[in-house]
């Protein structure tokens, strides 16, 4: 067939880019009312819409031994039922001025988000100060609540990629640890959880003192001041101790776990080790060491595997940013007979950025994205409250956001391979892969010379 | 709200639409071609999403996987997807790389062959199969991309067949139907480019005609066939499918009003009643108060052709039995039949979408792709700035109207998931008496 449809021309040269415009974060300011509630409002007045974030210092980390899911259950719950209103009532008025509230707890935070007309903005905070004040966790919603936790576990189990996220954690952190069971508890833990410990945390946790309101959106400072003042200014109490817990690796061996699932076209990989806390001085070096290794679509793990080999539909690492010190983890799933050849070429690349620098090429394209994008991350206002919120959850520096561009491109080829150096570890790598025994054990096996372990969805552990 | 917007064509048919927003130093560009696996031939299924693969493949300009580097390296995010009736190619950059944007669309709507060769299209059929594998195989409830639509349009219907294509299709798809493909569907004639945000219109324009004026008018591509079908199913449908699950699930579909029709925003208001969000009838009913049901919600599929589809998608509680979960669903759906909805249902439904479509509108991406969705369904952009004052003119009358004609049980899809070795019933008495309906 002929191309008749190719320009008689050849194409125009590649293009240079014009000059570029200049961008700063939202500015923002801080107050602090008088009993201790923090607000950090964002005046962005593009579309008459704010975004709210309560953010509360309730998270799964800081949840007593025996108690995981506790968090997450308290913030589920604070929707069902408050100042008199029941779930389905509360549910109604939120909808009926245009919102959906969101409230869900995370390692490090508990927190209670919506986006509003600017000009429904008092009615949905007075709904917010309701929940947050006046929770009432109704026995029914609570044991319902619960069953739903459980009914998803199973749903998870069920579900390749969740299983391997969950049993990877597993694998990496000591059984002590809080980040080896999932945040919003396991199906013991969470079948222990009773209204009396949800409303100890609650009493502990979600204090003026522990909770800021982030306001990003069509609302100045002064008003959003002045609303919060009327409506919080007078919730009163004092916080209970905080605690933190464990985040311990677990010991190396085995290296190798197979979560069976028998004729598995696919193996879900994940393969990785405990990483860093956020507030970790490296965080711009590992950043950008990541997007080369793992982070980006054009990253050597994704090229290799998807790009050369055909091996899967994309391969990413990351490293999961938590206070304490969450997992590093590549992660992909692959047809299940290419998994040997798929887990040796990612421990390939894992050595390679940690034996000799990257390209400049490589730094400048991860740092030039970074760079780049990011005017792109804060297009909405729920992205600015995302934003301003891990300002708060992990305490940064003030002029962080301010300051980002300038740090990425502070970066070099030189501290990358110190990052990869100090922060890879090959020698602690756990690889947790979700497939076919029959297919996956034996190429596995030779990677190593060590046993593979191979053990149900439910982590028992069974003959190879 | 209404966003400024400005269209032009060029000679060779290539439709142009501009929206302007300074707040950010971003824009975003977004190419429709109105081309989907509903243009497959026999025996090609899942083409049209592999050729969009191929696209990142390079062209005459472009190395193999410099796409993604050149927007990446620009500070630039993209992707691209395909759909039923269109195809769809999007990058948001820093304001000053609009250039580079749209000579990358420019090259590979021009210039694409060049680049392409067999290893190419080897390694991205494997990266299919295995994006195939990943979403649907290897995935609980995965089938349902492929069941549903099946279910609910006769096999001779462009809509009927898979998405992403089967397996032993994927594995026929040759250079030469890549360049025939390309040769019919990817022409500036039929296509939609959209550019959004911080840009100077003039400067724009330029930058359009330079990259976009060369590439030469495409032949007329071959007509769909007829695609009208009757407005309901004649009759109930249902599949049961066994699957590694633990929790049973149905998918209840309705053939709906297309998208676009005064009927489909009763439709989708409709649905929204039923499905959207906590405040829902589902979710209120099922979810909250008899708690049979574990999560509940609805969509549409939005086609503009002979059927959309409205779904209802339910899954049980571990101690519910499939059979329980379609009688509870069946029930919910006869009541909205029998008893209609009310003037506070509405509002509610209406209110929160109105809400969603202004948040839509925060990100200069979601508005390019809006206005290349108007523009390539029904030639006009602008159709993006009354959607909020349609759903506005719904009223409880016209959702019951929608209901009555639309959600009686001859119009009803099941397609029911099941855990592997459960036994279902076939389809309930009650459900077979209700046919007069």
């Amino acid at each position: 067939m002929t191309r008749t449809m190719m320009p008689k021309s050849e194409p125009a040269p590649r293009p240079t880019p014009t000059a570029p415009r200049s961008y700063h974060f939202p500015t923002f300011e801080r107050h602090t009312l008088q009993n201790g509630m923090r607000l950090v409002v964002a005046p962005v007045p593009k579309l008459p819409l704010v975004s709210i974030t309560a953010v509360v210092d309730a998270g799964a980390s800081t949840e007593q031994e025996g108690q995981d899911g506790v968090a997450a259950l308290t913030a589920q719950l604070l929707l069902e039922g408050a100042a008199g209103l029941d779930g389905a009532a509360l549910t109604d008025r939120f909808e009926r001025i245009g919102t959906s509230v969101e409230a869900h707890a995370d390692w490090d935070a508990a927190t209670v988000s919506l986006t509003v007309l600017a000009e429904r903005l008092p009615e949905a905070l007075a709904l917010v100060r309701d929940l947050l004040r006046d929770p009432e966790f109704p026995d029914r919603e609570v044991a319902r609540l619960k069953d739903e936790r459980l009914a998803e576990l199973l749903q998870l189990h069920a579900e390749p990629g969740a299983l391997a996220d969950e049993q990877f954690s597993r694998a990496v952190y000591a059984a002590t640890a809080r980040y080896a069971s999932p945040a919003g508890g396991s199906a013991p833990s969470v079948r222990a959880l009773t209204r009396d410990l949800v409303r100890g945390f609650y009493a502990e946790r979600y204090r003026p003192t522990t909770t800021t309101l982030v306001f990003a959106g069509d609302v100045s400072v002064e008003r959003a001041i002045a609303l919060a003042s009327e409506l919080m200014g007078d919730w009163q109490g004092d916080v209970g101790p905080m605690i933190t817990r464990a985040v311990d690796a677990a010991p190396v061996t085995p290296i190798v776990r197979v979560v069976a699932k028998a004729d598995a076209p696919q193996s879900e990989l994940r393969i990785g080790h405990v990483g860093l806390p956020r507030r970790h001085p490296d965080y711009f070096d590992v950043t950008v060491m990541n997007a080369v290794l793992g982070g980006l679509f054009s990253s050597r793990i994704n090229l290799n595997l998807r790009e050369a080999h055909g091996y899967t539909y994309g391969a990413f690492s990351a490293f999961e940013w938590r206070r304490a010190a969450g997992p590093f983890v590549i992660q992909t799933a692959v047809k299940s007979d290419v998994t040997g050849a798929a887990v040796r070429e990612i421990l390939h690349e894992i050595e390679r950025v940690r034996s000799a620098e990257i390209t400049t090429e490589e730094l400048t394209l991860a740092t030039s994205y970074l760079d780049g994008v990011f005017p792109i991350r804060y297009e909405t206002t729920a992205a600015i409250a995302t934003a301003l919120s891990n300002l708060v959850i992990h305490d940064l520096p003030e002029h962080f956001y301010d300051d980002y561009r300038q740090r990425v491109r502070g970066v070099t080829t030189e501290s990358v391979l110190r990052a990869a150096q100090q922060h890879l570890h090959p020698e602690q790598l756990r690889i947790l892969v979700v497939g076919d025994p029959a297919v996956v054990a034996t190429p596995l096996a030779e990677i190593h010379g060590a046993p593979v372990e191979v053990v149900t969805p439910e982590g028992v552990e069974v003959a190879a | 709200m209404q966003i400024p917007i400005e269209t032009f064509r060029l000679d060779n048919g290539l439709f142009v639409t501009l929206s302007e927003d300074h707040t950010a130093p971003i824009v975003a560009v977004n190419l429709w071609y109105h081309v989907g696996s509903a243009n497959e031939r026999a025996g090609r299924t899942g083409f049209a999403h592999l050729f969009e693969h191929m696209l990142f493949q390079g062209s005459a300009s472009v190395g193999a996987n410099e796409h993604f580097e050149l927007v990446q390296r620009a500070g630039g995010t993209l992707n691209g997807s395909t759909w039923l009736d269109r195809t769809n190619y999007y990058e948001t950059v820093p304001s000053n790389q609009l250039e580079l944007a749209l000579w990358l669309e420019a090259n590979r709507m021009g210039y694409l062959l060049p680049a392409m060769t067999q290893q190419k299209l080897d390694t991205q059929r494997d990266v299919v199969q295995n994006e195939r594998r990943w979403s649907m195989d290897n995935q609980p409830y995965g089938s349902w991309w492929e069941r549903l639509p099946a279910l609910c349009f006769p096999s001779s219907h462009p809509f009927h067949h898979s998405l992403i294509g089967s397996m032993s299709d994927l594995d026929e798809a040759s250079l030469d139907d890549i360049e025939q493909f390309f040769a019919t569907y990817y022409t500036p004639d039929n296509a939609v480019l959209s550019i959004a945000g911080d840009f100077d219109r003039v400067e724009a324009r330029r930058f359009v005609e330079r990259h976009f004026g060369p590439i030469p008018h495409g032949a007329s591509k071959p007509p769909l066939p007829d695609m009208t079908l009757p407005p309901t199913l004649e009759g109930p449908r249902r599949e049961v499918v066994p699957d590694d699950v633990v929790l049973s699930r149905l998918f209840l579909a309705f053939r709906s009003p297309v998208f676009g029709s005064d009927e489909y925003y009763a439709a989708s208001v409709c649905g929204a009643i039923l499905g959207l969000k906590k405040g829902s009838r589902l979710h209120r009913r099922l979810v909250r108060e008899r708690q049979i049901a574990a999560e509940a919600q609805s969509f549409t599929y939005d086609l503009t052709k002979g059927s959309d589809l409205l779904v209802l998608d339910v899954t049980a509680r571990p101690e519910t039995s499939a059979e329980e979960l379609e009688r509870a669903v069946h029930e919910e759906v006869d009541r909205l039949w029998d008893d209609g909805v009310t003037a506070d249902e509405v509002a509610r439904a209406v209110t929160l979408i109105e809400t969603e479509l202004l948040v839509a509108l925060q990100s200069a991406g979601d508005r390019a792709d809006k206005l290349s969705l108007f523009a390539t369904y029904f030639g006009d952009p602008s159709l993006v700035n009354s959607q909020a004052a349609r759903y506005r003119e719904v009223t409880a009358e016209r959702v019951n109207a929608f209901a009555r004609a639309r959600l009686g049980v001859e119009n009803r899809a099941s397609l029911l998931y099941v855990p592997r070795d459960t036994e279902v019933a076939p389809a309930q008495r009650e459900l077979a008496e209700m046919g007069s309906r």
